[in-house]
């Protein structure tokens, strides 16, 4: 599908960064004259992707970089690209069970990927274990102007 | 962050600013130290000056209520904003705690408990 604007942006997967991700991401797509709770539900699926980038992928090993990549679709589709160079996933099913995590010692609640799904239309996931992972998101937006 | 307030009886967490991963941490090692050390019969999770909440904020109100089971306390989750508020919907945790409304008249209950 034809793009009309892209960005594209890589950073350490550092939690200090978590916070930029899902601002610049907002920034971005603030272009479509989102609604504020369109807005809210776009912010919130990019931290949960991005905090799973940067709480599992380098997990054991020296981190590495977490890309975002930000396309606006034709008909007001945002798709949203974030991906790593990390361990990668053995069992995406299992890590996609709500509940799941293979973190709970750090008070993970195992539910990034059902809030990512709750928050977007669509969610894909595929990783290669010692690859990297890449999640992509789609949202419509509504044509109101209620926003 | 987080601002700790005791009553008699209970212990209120007035939590501010973007609750993620990054701020999570921090925030429940502050709330954990008063609660063990206090074991008020009824813990408040504040989040009226919660900006912003993914599901690090459901890990930290899950490990709370936890902790409160642990010694027969009680959880409560006080103003959540509406993303707040579907954050915890579509996480089921909704169901944890009781979940009030007491803003914007601050620190004045309204009792508009909610089971949704």
């Amino acid at each position: 599908m034809k793009k009309l604007n892209e960005l594209r942006c890589t950073f350490p997967a550092r939690s200090e960064n978590e916070g930029f991700a899902r601002t610049m991401v907002c920034a971005f797509a603030a272009q479509l004259d989102p609604t504020v709770e369109e807005l809210a539900d776009l912010r919130t699926a990019v931290s949960e992707a991005v905090t799973n980038c940067i709480v599992h992928a380098y997990r054991g090993m020296e981190a590495g970089d977490v890309t975002v990549t930000v396309r606006l679709l034709p008909d007001r589709v945002i798709h949203i690209r974030i991906a790593d160079r990390g361990c990668g996933i053995a069992d995406i099913e299992q890590a996609m069970q709500p509940l799941y995590s293979s973190a709970p010692a750090e008070e993970r609640a195992g539910l990034g990927f059902t809030v990512m799904q709750g928050f977007t239309d669509r969610l894909n996931v595929t990783s290669k274990p010692g690859k990297g992972t890449v999640i992509t998101m789609r949202k419509k937006l509504s044509n109101g102007d209620q926003g | 962050m987080v601002e700790l307030k005791s009553e008699p009886n209970r212990l209120t967490a007035l939590l501010s600013g973007e609750l993620d991963h990054h701020h999570a941490k921090e925030i429940r090692e502050t709330i954990d130290f008063a609660v063990r050390d206090q074991l008020p019969p009824v813990v408040i999770l504040d989040f009226r000056r919660v900006t912003f909440m993914d599901s690090s904020g459901i890990g930290l109100i899950m490990g709370r209520s936890r902790l409160t089971d642990e010694y027969g306390g009680t959880l409560e989750i006080h103003n959540p904003s509406p993303q707040i508020r579907k954050v915890l919907r579509i996480s089921g945790t909704d169901r944890l705690a009781v979940i009030r409304n007491t803003s914007p008249a601050e620190g004045k209950e309204q009792d508009h408990e909610e089971t949704e």
